[in-house]
């Protein structure tokens, strides 16, 4: 099974870690990814920010590409680019103008066909069972406390996937694997994503609410699938302590972490040692 | 009291379903930032449906919004209020009515857009560079400088940091994609992605 892969700025920069646990976990279980060629930003937050028709031409050049290129299903690790793919989708999707309009700012033809998933939903395709007939190494150690953000559910009728309220997906995935999901309130709460530059405070506030009711459920780690949420509960986690006046030291993993650790990767090669937070 | 809408293209609102909002407040009770907010979610839908945008353009709360989407995916009537947000904020930017505080998101992320244009990807230390100098030079503001730069060596030991980073191999296309959708703006006071 092969998957076009959009990896997104963030996955090729300081979220490098993270493209590098997808890359390893999917290749332990027999997935190759083809990635789009020269690829461009989305246009993320700012784009949609500032403007709007930028905010559909940016992932509307990337969906062209992967038109192209014959990649029908493309793997978005990161939520804000599968967003962004899913939103420029939609727009072309309600008006064959818009769709003409964005092919000629683009300068590529778009027929809008694309599939675009998230790591969660590649990991669904594969199958549970699949995955759990390749792991060698039951999670039982772990308590995680699944954490989805904003971007993987929301909004529901552009992402339409999982319950936006009451997400249950990775933890189907790692309770097949052997670990153990504890239940808790912060799922779907914004840790503050991209305004880590623009107003550090909100992020501190945000994250520290989430992994202080993680660890009040008696999570021992927290899975994400998210770059943002990882820079902002793992990286930022030294600030929130010195903020706050607590100690944390909660260990945060990549969704692909777990799955790899699973089948038999070690921590190295699947960019753990990388985080800021290393029990 | 009513404002002209200059880059939002008209019906954005209609669009966003404003005029269904029937003040349950929702939106707010959900809205993780609301305590930081000097109007309400529901406050800022409301001054949108008496067409009063520019109380709605001068409020701190649209720059407090984090994008999160709760607002848009509980309303029972399915106004998009983090859309309205969107809408504010585009209007607000380009019309130049922003304080110091505000002006940094809106200078974030206009240094992003500016480094999209340039290298079609993000460099981070380029944006973070050119974010910084922004601000000093506005505000003056030595903290935001100095704790960008306390970062660097914990991810340069962690690999996490490339002090050049990639560029795209047709940046003239990504150029030409810039140059259409500002086109398509009409004019705009604060240019988004100066060029090259």
């Amino acid at each position: 099974m092969d998957f076009g892969y959009y990896p997104g700025c963030a996955l090729h920069g300081s979220s490098n870690d993270y493209g590098q646990s997808v890359r390893a976990c999917l290749e332990a279980l027999g997935v190759g990814l083809r990635e789009l060629d020269d690829w461009i930003c989305c246009g993320a937050t700012a784009a949609h920010s500032l403007n709007h028709t930028l905010a559909v031409a940016l992932p509307a050049r990337n969906l062209a590409i992967a038109e192209r290129d014959g990649l029908p299903n493309i793997l978005a690790p990161c939520p804000m680019c599968s967003m962004e793919l899913l939103k420029a989708q939609s727009v072309m999707a309600a008006s064959d103008d818009a769709r003409r309009q964005m092919a000629d700012i683009v300068e590529l033809p778009i027929r809008g066909d694309i599939r675009v998933l998230n790591l969660i939903q590649v990991l669904q395709q594969i199958g549970l069972e699949a995955i759990k007939s390749k792991a060698v190494r039951p999670l039982t150690a772990f308590h995680p406390a699944c954490y989805y953000g904003c971007l993987l559910t929301r909004p529901p009728e552009m992402l339409r996937f999982d319950d936006c309220e009451h997400p249950s997906s990775m933890e189907a995935i790692l309770r097949e694997l052997g670990a153990q999901p504890v239940d808790w309130n912060y799922k779907t709460e914004c840790c503050g994503a991209g305004m880590t530059m623009a107003d550090e405070d909100i992020v501190l506030e945000l994250s520290h609410k989430i992994v202080s009711n993680a660890r009040e459920h008696r999570a021992n780690c927290v899975v994400v699938a998210c770059p943002m949420c990882h820079v902002n509960l793992d990286m930022k986690q030294p600030d929130i302590e010195r903020c706050y006046g607590c100690r944390h030291n909660l260990t945060v993993y990549y969704l692909s972490d777990l799955v790899g650790l699973a089948l038999g990767l070690d921590e190295t090669s699947l960019g753990i040692d990388r985080h800021f937070v290393v029990k | 009291m009513s404002m002209q809408v200059v880059s939002v293209e008209a019906g954005t609102f209609e669009r966003l379903h404003v005029a269904d909002c029937y003040q349950c407040g929702k939106c707010s009770a959900g809205c993780p930032v609301v305590e930081q907010m000097d109007l309400l979610p529901n406050q800022l839908v409301h001054l949108v449906q008496m067409g009063r945008l520019n109380r709605a353009l001068k409020c701190e709360a649209i720059w407090k919004c984090v994008s999160c989407m709760t607002c848009s995916t509980r309303c029972p009537k399915s106004v998009d209020c983090a859309g309205i947000m969107d809408a504010l904020r585009e209007m607000a930017a380009e019309q130049g009515k922003a304080s110091k505080e505000r002006l940094r998101t809106v200078l974030f992320q206009q240094a992003f857009l500016d480094n999209i244009h340039r290298n079609g990807r993000l460099r981070e230390v380029e944006l973070i560079g050119a974010f910084k100098a922004r601000t000093f030079f506005k505000d003056g503001n030595i903290a935001l400088l100095m704790n960008g730069a306390m970062l660097a060596p914990a991810l340069l030991k962690r690999k996490k940091f490339r002090l050049i980073g990639e560029r795209v191999k047709d940046r003239g296309v990504v150029a030409r994609i810039f140059e259409k959708c500002n086109r398509l703006r009409n004019h705009s006071p604060l240019p988004l992605g100066e060029g090259r």
